[in-house]
């Protein structure tokens, strides 16, 4: 009977799917305060740009002051998030982010069967864009919010690029959010950004070259 | 370069031709978009030179939300128009102090013009046709007195008010606007009367008109109260040109 107990037991493990943890809980923040700033920002901010979601919703003065200390909110909240997080974790993976090696191009160059590290090469190329993206969000919103105060700060490309970068920007989301909550093969990483872990075989059939640690114990709090 | 940081002589085969490309393409993008605050606007007239005959013939300017205009407004909600109710008055440094009904106004002599509509902060309409009537076919009625320099067009949408000197006011392309691209002017571009200064920045084209005072001279207007210039020609005022 013992020996029954213990067969069934190595038979669920066995049925149970292993999960590795990829990402710490310090990414996972900070993708969660970027996602959300962002849609806050898009929301206002489409409201002071379409006329006619400006002519339904009105009090201007209020939605530039929600955009604007969103935008305030989101810069701190990810300067705290990686002061205080696993930066030695951020490190990392901005290093794994910077570094493109054969296979990754490969992949850029539409060789979508190149193996892959934690992060394909199409995901590195979304977190540089995302990144430089919001460093001209920034600047061009404070120049925007500064320009109507003070002619210095009003130069005549503000408004051009802010837009501009709204208009890729959403492209760009559109495609993340596609290959996140739709796309058969890679919607499995959804988990990943959520609760940290992914299936061991999902990851070595789509990250071939990545080699994570498996989480048997807990996961890591940061 | 992965050789002296990994401090092997032949890198792992996983890393075959490892670069480190991130952070120029960081730097590359950022450094357009700079760029781009500086010479955005030049880029844009030359490419559109090149463009709007391609977007004339394909309409593909209509992908952009109400053809580039973006409403501006400063209080809570825009004023609502009721064409039965609606008077415009005319005071001030006048002989006699009129009111005009949305039906006197419209029996007055109709001026049209196509014109450019600038905004301070950067972004041009091109080709707003406008109907609307000439200040001194609007003024004539009333008497304007020797005294008078200068207009101040209250707006419905309170606090916002400004002026234009009478000279300004009868440039050839100057009305009071009640027609925009052959509609009559919509709310959220100030229906049902809006004032038409093409080589002026737009805060001086007053929307929701609802006074037009007579006054001595210009005075500061609700931009003006916060920097921007008096006398805002395009291209030529607000840190421009």
């Amino acid at each position: 009977m013992a020996s029954a107990g213990a067969l069934e037991q190595t038979a669920a493990a066995a049925a149970r799917p292993r999960y590795v943890e990829r990402f710490t809980l310090t990414e996972r923040l900070l993708h969660w305060v970027h996602a959300s700033a962002f849609f806050c920002l898009l929301g206002s901010g489409l409201v002071l740009y379409l006329p006619s979601l400006s002519a339904a919703v009105g009090r201007r003065p209020l939605v530039k002051d929600v955009h604007f200390w969103t935008g305030v909110s989101w810069a701190g909240a990810i300067l705290a998030v990686s002061a205080l997080g696993n930066r030695r974790a951020l490190f990392a993976t901005l290093r794994e982010i910077d570094t493109f090696d054969r296979d990754d191009r490969r992949f850029l160059a539409g060789q979508v069967r190149a193996p892959q590290g934690r992060f394909n090469a199409g995901q590195k190329v979304n977190a540089i864009l995302t990144a430089a993206f919001s460093v001209l969000f920034l600047v061009s919103g404070l120049l925007l919010w500064y320009g109507e105060r003070d002619t210095r700060f009003r130069l005549g490309g503000t408004v051009l690029l802010h837009d501009a970068l709204m208009y890729v920007s959403v492209v760009v989301v559109a495609g993340h959010l596609y290959l996140s909550l739709l796309h058969p093969s890679t919607r499995h990483a959804l988990r990943g950004i959520v609760r940290g872990t992914v299936r061991e075989d999902w990851a070595r059939a789509h990250h071939a070259k990545w080699r994570p640690r498996a989480s048997d114990r807990r996961p890591r709090l940061r | 370069m992965d050789e002296h940081e990994h401090g092997l002589a032949e890198p792992p085969r996983e890393h075959v031709g490892a670069r480190r490309l991130g952070r120029a393409g960081f730097l590359g993008v950022v450094g357009a978009g700079v760029a781009t605050l500086f010479y955005g606007q030049a880029v844009s007239r030359v490419a559109s030179r090149v463009t709007s005959p391609i977007s004339d013939a394909t309409g593909l300017d209509r992908l952009i939300p109400s053809g580039g205009w973006r409403i501006y407004t400063v209080a809570d909600s825009m004023p609502s128009f009721d064409p039965v109710t609606w008077r415009l008055r005319i005071d001030g440094l006048v002989r006699t102090p009129a009111e005009l009904s949305y039906r006197d106004l419209l029996a007055l002599p109709k001026a049209q013009q196509v014109s450019t509509f600038h905004c301070v902060t950067g972004w041009v309409v091109g080709g707003v046709r406008w109907g609307g009537v000439r200040f001194r076919d609007l003024l004539a009625p009333a008497g304007v007195l020797p005294r008078a320099g200068a207009l101040r067009f209250v707006s419905a949408e309170r606090p916002y008010d400004d002026y234009l000197d009478l000279r300004q006011a009868s440039l050839r392309d100057v009305m009071l606007a009640y027609e925009m691209d052959g509609r009559p002017l919509p709310r959220e571009h100030g229906a049902p009367v809006r004032v038409v200064i093409p080589d002026m920045y737009g805060y001086k084209n007053v929307k929701w008109v609802e006074r037009i005072e007579l006054v001595v001279r210009p005075g500061s207007g609700y931009w003006e109260q916060r920097g921007y210039d008096r006398d805002a020609w395009v291209g030529r005022s607000n840190g421009y040109g």
